[in-house]
């Protein structure tokens, strides 16, 4: 039996494993029961707009959707894999050059192959996010339950 | 008399010269590895393949991050570039003195939807994007990605923008 601790160590090399997670030096700072958040480093090579210094929308996208699939993966239905289907960004505000953000994803419902997942993102201003996502991913069965 | 039509070495000169100045200024894009084709004032954004873009390595697939990122770059080049390449030709900006700190602010991504219809396999990737509605203060945008068949996507976008101020009202 695996217990909560292994879980949540597995999951972290899991995602630590990824080749763009890693690329963006992402890190998983909790995750378990369907809820993951996932941090990333303010990186000169993320930025998007030089003027400013603010990160790239699509860093933030990326963030988010790592975030999602490993709040899916979390769940306690434990699905054997996740793909996103869709998932939608709303750009709140520009993140903060020089900060962190941080991302939390929760799955807040599944069935047998959907699941759903809300989530938001913050630099150091907890108060006032940086981004909001809603999405809905795959959820693949381990192979003794199917059918 | 009619004028003779310009050169047709320094309308390209000119043209490349706005969209590099339009893609060096985004540190973002040269990490992702993504590069431009033009065609007059048509885009093909082209995600170039690195084993840092992958999310799932026992596949390998793509990361739906990269994909999502890809989709969002090309979305904001067309825009900026459709931008661009109305101030460039008209003569209100000269393209040759353009750097990236000088450039009109870019439009800003108000809201981006992404569908994920197929696995992205590990190799090169295209996306064109389409301006639906151009306002004064918002515009949406449509993009398509595909790998090796144009028709079978593997990814599609959608985005809403918020539009900067004209160049003449910057500058009055």
């Amino acid at each position: 039996m695996v217990n909560a601790a292994d879980k949540a160590r597995i999951a972290r090399q899991f995602i630590e494993a990824i080749p763009f997670s890693r690329a963006l030096k992402m890190n998983l700072d909790e995750i378990g029961d369907g809820v993951a958040v996932i941090s990333m480093p303010y990186d000169a090579a993320l930025v998007g707009d030089p003027v400013s210094g603010v990160i790239h929308g699509g860093a933030v996208s990326a963030l988010m959707d790592t975030c999602g699939g490993a709040a899916v993966m979390s769940h306690p239905h434990a699905p054997a894999g996740t793909a996103t289907i869709d998932l939608r960004i709303d750009y709140m505000r520009a993140a903060t050059p020089g900060q962190r953000i941080t991302a939390r994803a929760e799955c807040y419902h599944i069935t047998r192959s959907v699941a759903f997942v809300r989530a938001q993102a913050w630099d150091d201003d907890a108060d006032n996010p940086v981004a909001a996502a809603s999405g809905a991913f795959t959820v693949e069965q381990p192979p003794e339950a199917k059918p | 008399m009619r004028a003779r039509p310009e050169p047709v070495h320094l309308i390209k000169q000119r043209r490349d010269r706005a969209l590099a100045v339009l893609v060096e200024g985004v540190p973002y894009i040269r990490f992702m590895g993504i590069s431009f084709d033009r065609r007059g004032d048509e885009l093909t954004a082209v995600l170039n393949y690195s084993d840092k873009l992958i999310g799932n390595p026992l596949l390998p697939a793509l990361h739906g991050g990269a994909t999502a990122a890809f989709l969002e770059v090309a979305a904001v080049m067309e825009l900026g570039f459709h931008l661009l390449w109305d101030d460039v030709e008209s003569g209100r900006l000269d393209a040759d003195s353009l750097t990236p700190e000088t450039l009109p602010r870019m439009p800003k991504t108000i809201d981006f939807t992404v569908d994920y219809l197929r696995t992205g396999l590990p190799r090169d990737a295209y996306a064109r994007a389409r301006v639906n509605r151009l306002g004064r203060r918002y515009a949406s945008v449509h993009v398509e990605a595909w790998q090796d068949n144009r028709e079978r996507l593997f990814a599609q976008g959608t985005g809403h923008f918020l539009m900067p101020a004209p160049v003449s009202a910057r500058d009055g």
